[in-house]
């Protein structure tokens, strides 16, 4: 594949070399240390902070020219956020970009794990709002790292029971916390829990950037992920009783579509390539 | 010898001069006129009149003006000005339902009746300087493709489909008269339309600040951008002595109404909570904020544990207003002279006292 010509006045991927390099040595030992949050110099990128600009200097920073680049919004290609950031890199590498999971050799993402399963040649990376699991039961930095230091997730479980109390279920249902290879717990970004056992043994790899929160963090691999749970409330994920209007699919990930003012919904799968391979796969048998 | 000099009123008037011509720039320059403030920095337009509480973007756009850029200075100009005007009526109830929508989009809903509506934003600009307004000319040729006229769909609110289904905590108008804080001064616990006012009227920095603590786990109450809505809303009076609704104009607002975790309320069901923001003009950022402070107030109606700055109301509210945060701060530059001669007077007598016990120590 070849790429074709960048704006004028920006190294290739708009960071220049030095940088990038910073943020490999970093990638490298959050592979090295699955889960762990690695601090890297996150800089100032033309978009605001919050809209993925930590997925934008982790993607700069492994893009090459060869690569095939897809970008997706709550598993959409077509959301607003992914067309700006795609035609971001296409304006600044010139790679090409795609729709289709199965072509893309990067995927950058926000909220969502692709429904068809990735492969060891696919790097899937994640724009992360809040890289620290616990910072929604302790606000300080100084504290979580030492609660990760010492293993100390006592408080997470706590948390997880609480919910259970008060409500009959764990009342998170996206950015479930995940304990990765037996030793860090991890934010997985906040995507649905559905997605969660997707990141499991999964033989692509994972890449977390945080630009805010300056953190990276990364699952290699063929990595164990185990959605934190209780022996009587094991981890379940989200199901609809109803299927895709538009596919039909029963498996995906569904949203929820709004028709009229008396509140009638409909829903679609969230993964705009998944519903659009089947339906074409479907016609083609019909 | 030096002598104070006091008042010095030659000095503030030449300081004063000084200001106006720093203000007015290189005479080689045009002159910047209140209508072109007006038009082209709108944004900063109606920060001021929100901040400043009065819809009125020419007063605005001249206070800019005077205050040379200066967006607080521009504020307290304007509420200056504001304070001094009769007021003749209330007016009803703005009704933003029936607003005539230019920006409307939903971060919870994919889709919903009347569809995402972009309208003139920032957002998804890629911010890199745009050299050719730098060289005066115009920014990239503006599209002349015809853009296709929007159908006229109702446009439900994203929170009345929650509260249809039972999923929202329901507000309801207790036809209740506002408070006007800006005639009975503060008490607290507040009233909510106080707490509103206070809010809107609120340093835009400050509730950004507070809003985003909220989000990094300061007193986090787990928000979802329902629906913002941008647009023209009419105003009405109902004058006493004809008794029905007369129209005596628009004006353009913003709304901004978050989603906000769910709780168990007392009577037993468990529903989503909710935040509200509202401003003059378009002025996202802070309706956004001021949604999510507003909701990290209502913690003691959820029994939620009050620690953290943005659910203290008492904080917030008497800390929010630019104006005196503003007055109060730089008061710290008038003279002090009698007040830190009263302290330098007790340090040297308590240094001397200590250094005589210390030598009597010592002998």
């Amino acid at each position: 594949m070849s790429s074709s010509p960048i704006r004028a006045g920006y190294n290739f991927a708009y960071l220049d070399e030095q940088t990038k390099r910073m943020i490999r040595r970093a990638l490298l030992k959050a592979v090295a240390i699955p889960g762990y949050q690695v601090p890297f110099g996150g800089r100032e990128m033309p978009m605001p902070y919050g809209w993925g600009t930590g997925g934008m200097q982790v993607t700069a920073a492994v893009i090459g020219h060869d690569d095939c680049l897809k970008v997706i919004d709550q598993g959409a290609d077509d959301t607003t956020n992914a067309v700006s950031i795609r035609a971001f890199f296409r304006d600044l590498t010139g790679v090409e970009t795609t729709e289709q999971t199965e072509e893309a050799t990067l995927i950058q993402t926000r909220h969502r794990i692709p429904e068809k399963p990735l492969r060891e040649d696919q790097i899937l990376i994640y724009q992360v709002p809040i890289p620290e699991p616990l910072r929604f039961i302790e606000p300080s930095e100084v504290e979580t790292r030492k609660m990760h230091a010492l293993e100390d997730y006592g408080v997470m479980h706590i948390k997880l029971y609480e919910d259970i109390a008060q409500f009959g279920h764990i009342a998170t249902a996206y950015a479930y916390p995940v304990q990765v290879n037996g030793r860090f717990v991890m934010d997985p970004s906040p995507i649905p829990k559905f997605d969660n056992p997707k990141m499991d043994n999964s033989p692509a790899l994972q890449l977390f950037g945080a630009g805010r929160e300056k953190r990276i963090y990364a699952v290699p691999p063929y990595t164990d992920v185990r959605s934190l749970d209780f022996e009587d409330h094991p981890f379940e994920v989200q199901r609809w009783e109803a299927s895709c209007a538009i596919c039909g699919s029963e498996e995906s990930f569904l949203d929820e579509v709004v028709m009229d003012d008396q509140g009638h919904h409909e829903f679609i799968c969230s993964d705009t390539d998944y519903c659009r391979t089947r339906l074409a796969q479907q016609e083609e048998s019909a | 010898m030096y002598v104070a000099v006091k008042g010095g009123e030659k000095a503030i008037r030449a300081a004063h001069e000084l200001l106006a011509r720093r203000r007015r720039g290189s005479e080689e320059q045009p002159e910047l006129a209140v209508a072109q403030i007006e038009e082209q920095l709108s944004l900063a337009v109606d920060r001021v009149m929100t901040e400043g509480s009065v819809y009125d973007p020419e007063l605005a756009a001249l206070a800019i003006k005077q205050a040379a850029g200066d967006l607080v200075e521009a504020i307290f100009l304007l509420r200056a000005y504001r304070t001094t005007l009769n007021r003749f009526y209330s007016s009803e109830p703005i009704d933003t339902d029936a607003m005539q929508v230019e920006r409307r989009i939903s971060a919870t809903y994919k889709d919903l009746p009347g569809g995402q509506v972009l309208g003139s934003t920032f957002d998804y600009t890629h911010r890199l300087l745009d050299f050719a307004l730098l060289a005066e000319g115009e920014a990239a040729e503006s599209n002349t493709e015809e853009v296709e006229e929007r159908v006229e769909e109702s446009m439900v609110r994203v929170s009345q489909l929650l509260e249809q289904e039972g999923l929202m905590v329901h507000e309801t108008d207790t036809e209740s008269e506002p408070a006007d804080i800006t005639r009975d001064p503060p008490t607290y616990p507040s009233d909510r339309s106080a707490r509103m006012q206070a809010l809107v009227r609120g340093d835009e920095g400050f509730l950004l600040a507070l809003g985003y603590s909220t989000q990094r786990g300061y007193g986090r109450n787990h928000p979802f951008a329902g629906e913002i809505r941008i647009g023209e809303v009419d105003v009405s009076i109902v004058p006493e002595e004809l008794g029905f609704e007369v129209e005596i104009g628009s004006i353009q607002v913003s709304e901004c109404e978050m989603v906000n975790g769910f709780t168990r309320l007392e009577d037993g069901e468990v529903k989503f909570t909710r935040g509200y923001g509202l401003g003059f003009g378009q002025c996202e950022r802070k309706v956004m904020s001021m949604a999510l402070v507003d909701r990290a107030l209502q913690a003691d109606k959820y029994d939620e544990e009050i620690k953290s700055p943005a659910q203290q109301e008492e904080f917030v509210l008497s800390h929010c207003d630019n104006v005196e945060a503003a007055g109060f701060v730089s008061h710290l530059k008038l003279p002090h002279y009698v007040d830190f001669q009263s302290e330098l007077e007790l340090i040297r007598r308590i240094r001397k006292a200590e250094a005589a016990a210390q030598e009597e120590d010592q002998s």
